[in-house]
């Protein structure tokens, strides 16, 4: 089947069918990491818009100085584990699944790395990460080898933190920032300018450990969030109530539980008043600040409380609520752990958030270090974990914007979660979006996928073998025992329908793309 | 896919005669490799729309039928000859303004309560059944329908306590039913009732993402992102190809033992199906010219599909843009409720000119309305009853539920509701689809059943 070059059509139809250039696809080469600080040469398929000449440069060009070995924390492993944390081995396996549930995979020879360390200190080489984050690795760039624009170019927001996910050495940041990301949802939509998107962003990747309430009050005032939500627009003359009702239902206390009434919602858009901006056509919004005229400076009661308040007080008022524990707990664990805690190991963590005066740090610890995480069932991974897990494992960098309109297909486009309550856990899949997570993997095999009609192909390769070469194409990922079967079953029902001999290599090629396929959209790779 | 397909892209990577090779070899059994200036096999230049529109015999002729899975066809036709009632629900998300679509210029409160957002009496069509109501100019295509007496209007729908928050009150219209946590759509157990095991298109979401009304406990049920095709690309042609779909739905037929897991297994099942049945479904021309938007295309498609015989029963679609009107409300609304109700009015021109108009209702709702009083951001707050329409040939075409006025409103100064969306449900069952609503609709027989369908 042929694999489209460009976004097919869909939203927008406006200016009519867009036009399928053709592009002339050869082999570059270029620098990467090679786990060791050194590089080696890697071959790529480039992407000509126009003809290019015979012996036009190729690369890979001058070799990039050695670098720094990543400082990898000390080997411990003497591994005292608090009460309450997982008893059992912490192997290759778990090192794995901590990796995916706190970040988007290993790259090669990381699961090992971190399993050397031990629980405690693995988990805390993620929570505790020191100083800025090093992006490893060739820079993102489009499908033209520009680099990014991400506040300019259609779909670039999405690959410039794509690129993050796949390229950072401190992936629990970049995985919290989803997090808070899907828990704060703000849409592009309704923002004037795809920077106050990545603003936000940063905001998170800064504050995603501290105090929530500082966080809180910090994505309250948020430019983007201020806009999305309407708080520039909610003054004393007549109250906007978008934020104050979200802010409850969706930010810190949660729906139907009698938390509060539609009066607490008035009375608290009341204390919100008095954010403005200034527009310009050139900046769109900008200038946002606090105006005392346009502030409410009446009483308010909110939760049976009266006072003056102020929309620091509006938060404060939030996560002082007694349901707020309850609700932070419950939505964190839910992220990291499909099945919901039991009711004492929930009352634990709700002590440890309200005794370290609402820190995301400590919670989060106890959470990553919890039987359930490395016992318990595996969950669906995220469209966007899945495509950086797999880029990781396949040793791919971002180089193209299919990933953005693949990933928007697949229903997780960055920047643009479909609500104010963010991406529904419970619906990554349906015929829809496991089509688009099947196209997902049909781009990222472009380089590892053989030629069949090259005809030099093994004549000779078994089953075994060809499943062997496909599993070390995607970085020896660990298959449940029936899907290896099926595999096996495959290559062997492949090779019955060769009857004629030009058919041995062709087949067995064809045979290779298939297990690659299979195994990118098998549920151990679409699990995590 | 088939090798027929790769000719009309340029971008592969496989030359002519490669694709010649592999689409002999699947289809003779090993010929050798095909030389320049052979014939293409048989069938490359017949396109599946005119299959689709031929008998199922000379498809079978043509293709083989290991190629082209016959029987999902085969039952489609088969249910479609029996007429089939097909049900299209249109989701106005983010709580449309009910006080706009349906504007009650009559009413003395109005310019009051909406000094910057009233619409002025006469900007549209006068509503015959309550001179009190205007439609919204840009809602003129459903003003047309209701004048043939094809749209049912429920001026003031929605619960008692109604609650306010999008989520919420979406997910009791998605259920059915004044509860949270429910795992399956009205419509899903509906499905799950009088479905197919084996038919994911009874249910249809062209969203691009299921939408939870039709969501089942067991049945299948499908999303599809574009009525342009459904095509999984892969760098494998056949007879590999074949073999490693059905490796793929062979781990969608394995046991779970998780619910993620599960959840993995049924989606692979269902895409593999799916991808069956609408195998060479994409090419379609109508027989009414459309607006060139794309929520157009896809009500375009959908015509099409069911013209096709498709074994379709249930549809789901957003109306295009958002409705959460919180700022500046009259130029977005304006657009979209146009975009909106001009695609409708086509729909409903198409499905006449293919004579399916008697079988096919749509029904369009939103998870609330909007408080009768502005904001200062000249946008309205989140409200509570709202409005919905039952359209189509087959619709009754009577107001169900007064406009209740402007001068009462209920405790929170909202709209009061005059209808109960269940009673909808309910008569849409009983009469529409002709089942009992009492399986469906928790505490079914508490609610009046307006008359929606003519006989």
């Amino acid at each position: 089947m042929a694999i489209p070059q460009h976004k097919p059509v869909t939203e927008k139809r406006k200016h009519g069918r867009r036009r399928r250039r053709h592009v002339w696809k050869d082999k570059h080469f270029r620098w990467v990491p090679d786990g060791q600080g050194d590089w080696r040469v890697q071959a790529y398929v480039y992407r000509h818009h126009h003809k290019p000449k015979r012996g036009h440069y190729r690369g890979p060009g001058k070799k990039p100085p050695r670098q720094a070995v990543a400082a990898a924390p000390a080997p411990v492993n003497s591994d005292p584990r608090p009460p309450g944390a997982f008893q059992g081995a912490f192997g290759h396996a778990q090192a794995v699944r901590l990796l995916q549930r706190a970040g988007f995979g290993p790259v090669a020879g990381q699961a090992d790395q971190l399993a050397s360390m031990g629980l405690v200190t693995a988990v805390q080489s993620l929570t505790r990460p020191s100083g800025a984050a090093v992006l490893h690795g060739p820079a993102p760039r489009d499908g033209n080898g520009n680099p990014l624009a991400p506040a300019d170019a259609w779909g670039h927001d999405h690959l410039w933190w794509l690129d993050r996910m796949v390229r950072t050495d401190q992936p629990l940041v970049e995985r919290m920032a989803l997090v808070l990301h899907d828990w704060f949802a703000t849409s592009n939509a309704n923002v004037s300018k795809t920077q106050q998107m990545i603003d936000q962003s940063n905001l998170f990747r800064a504050r995603c450990f501290g105090s929530f309430l500082d966080l809180f009050q910090a994505v309250t005032v948020d430019p983007a969030m201020l806009q999305w939500l309407n708080g520039n627009e909610n003054d004393k003359w007549a109250p906007n109530e978008n934020y104050a009702r979200e802010m409850m239902e969706l930010f810190s206390l949660g729906a139907d539980r009698g938390a509060y009434s539609e009066d607490d919602i008035r009375e608290q858009a009341r204390s919100l008043t008095g954010w403005r901006n200034d527009w310009s056509g050139e900046l769109g919004a900008y200038n946002f600040r606090f105006d005392p005229k346009r502030h409410d400076t009446g009483t308010k009661t909110v939760f049976g409380q009266t006072g003056n308040w102020s929309w620091e007080d509006a938060c404060r008022l939030c996560v002082e609520h007694p349901l707020h524990l309850s609700f932070f707990v419950a939505k964190l664990w839910s992220y990291f752990i499909p099945v919901a805690p039991s009711t004492p190991v929930r009352e634990g963590l709700e002590s440890t958030y309200a005794d370290s005066g609402w820190q995301i740090r400590p919670v989060l610890e106890e959470i990553l270090m919890r039987p359930e995480l490395y016992e318990g069932p595996p969950m669906v991974k995220p469209p966007v974990v899945q495509l950086a897990s797999m880029l990781r494992a396949l040793g791919r960098y971002v180089d193209t914007e299919a990933w953005s309109w693949l990933c928007e297909e697949a229903g997780q486009r960055l920047f643009w979660p479909p609500n104010v309550s963010g991406w529904d856990d419970n619906r990554w899949l349906d015929t829809s979006r496991m089509r688009a997570r099947w196209n997902m993997v049909t781009y990222a095999l472009e380089e590892l996928s053989v030629d069949p009609w090259n005809d030099d192909y093994s004549t000779t390769e078994t089953p075994e073998e060809a499943l062997a070469r496909a599993l070390a194409g995607w970085g020896s990922p660990e298959l449940r025992a029936e899907h290896r079967d099926e595999l096996l079953d495959l290559g062997r029902r492949s090779e019955s329908l060769i009857v004629a001999s030009w058919q041995k290599g062709p087949y067995r090629a064809l045979r290779q793309n298939a297990l690659l396929q299979l195994i990118g959209v098998s549920p151990d790779v679409i699990l995590q | 896919m088939s090798a027929r397909r790769q000719t009309h892209s340029c971008c592969d990577g496989y030359t002519r005669s490669q694709l010649l090779r592999s689409a002999a070899a699947e289809a003779g059994k090993g010929l050798p490799a095909i030389e320049p200036g052979m014939p293409e096999p048989a069938g490359t230049g017949l396109s599946r729309r005119r299959f689709l529109s031929q008998s199922a015999g000379l498809a079978l002729a043509v293709y083989g039928a290991s190629k082209i899975p016959l029987s999902a066809f085969e039952t489609g036709i088969a249910q479609a000859a029996q007429g089939d009632k097909i049900l299209v629900s249109v989701f106005f998300d983010g709580g449309i303004d009910a006080l706009s679509v349906l504007a009650p210029v009559g009413d003395p409160r109005y310019q009051q309560l909406r000094p910057n957002l009233a619409l002025p009496a006469g900007a549209g069509t006068a509503f015959a059944e309550d001179p009190n109501l205007q439609w919204h100019p840009a809602a003129a295509a459903l003003a047309t329908l209701h004048g043939e007496g094809k749209v049912s209007a429920f001026p003031a729908i929605g619960y008692d306590h109604p609650d306010q928050s999008h989520f919420t009150s979406r997910h009791y219209y998605e259920i059915g039913e004044l509860q949270v946590g429910y795992r399956t759509g009205w419509l899903g157990r509906y499905l799950d009732a009088v479905g197919n095991d084996e038919n994911p298109l009874q249910g249809l979401s062209l969203d691009g993402s299921l939408s939870p009304m039709i969501a089942t406990a067991d049945k299948p049920v499908a999303a599809i992102d574009s009525v342009d095709g459904y095509d999984l690309w892969s760098r494998v042609s056949d007879p590999i190809e074949s073999e490693m779909f059905d490796s793929f739905a062979r781990f969608g037929s394995l046991p779970s033992d998780s619910p993620g897991l599960s959840q993995v297994r049924r989606a692979a099942s269902q895409t593999d199906k799916l991808r069956k049945d609408l195998a060479g479904v994409g090419e379609f021309s109508s027989p009414v010219s459309y607006p060139d938007t794309w929520f157009s295309h896809k009500l375009a498609g959908l015509a099409a599909y069911i013209a096709f015989g498709l074994p379709i029963r249930v549809v789901t679609l957003r109306a295009p843009g958002g409705y959460d009107t919180h700022a500046d409300q009259a130029g977005d609304l304006e657009a979209n409720l146009r975009e909106t109700c001009e695609g409708i009015l086509a729909f409903q021109r198409d499905l006449e000119a293919r004579g399916l108009a008697d079988r096919v209702l749509l029904e369009m709702w939103s998870e609330f309305g909007r408080r009768p009083e502005e904001n200062g951001s000249l946008g309205t707050d989140h409200g509570a009853a709202g409005c919905a329409f039952v359209i189509g040939s087959k619709a009754k075409g009577e107001m169900v539920g007064e406009f209740p006025g402007l001068a009462t409103l209920d405790q929170d100064d909202n709209l009061r509701v005059t209808s109960d969306f269940r009673g909808m449900y309910c008569s849409l069952l009983e009469q529409w689809l002709e089942f009992d609503a009492e399986a469906i609709i928790p505490g079914a027989s508490g609610f009046a059943r307006p008359t929606l369908v003519k006989p």
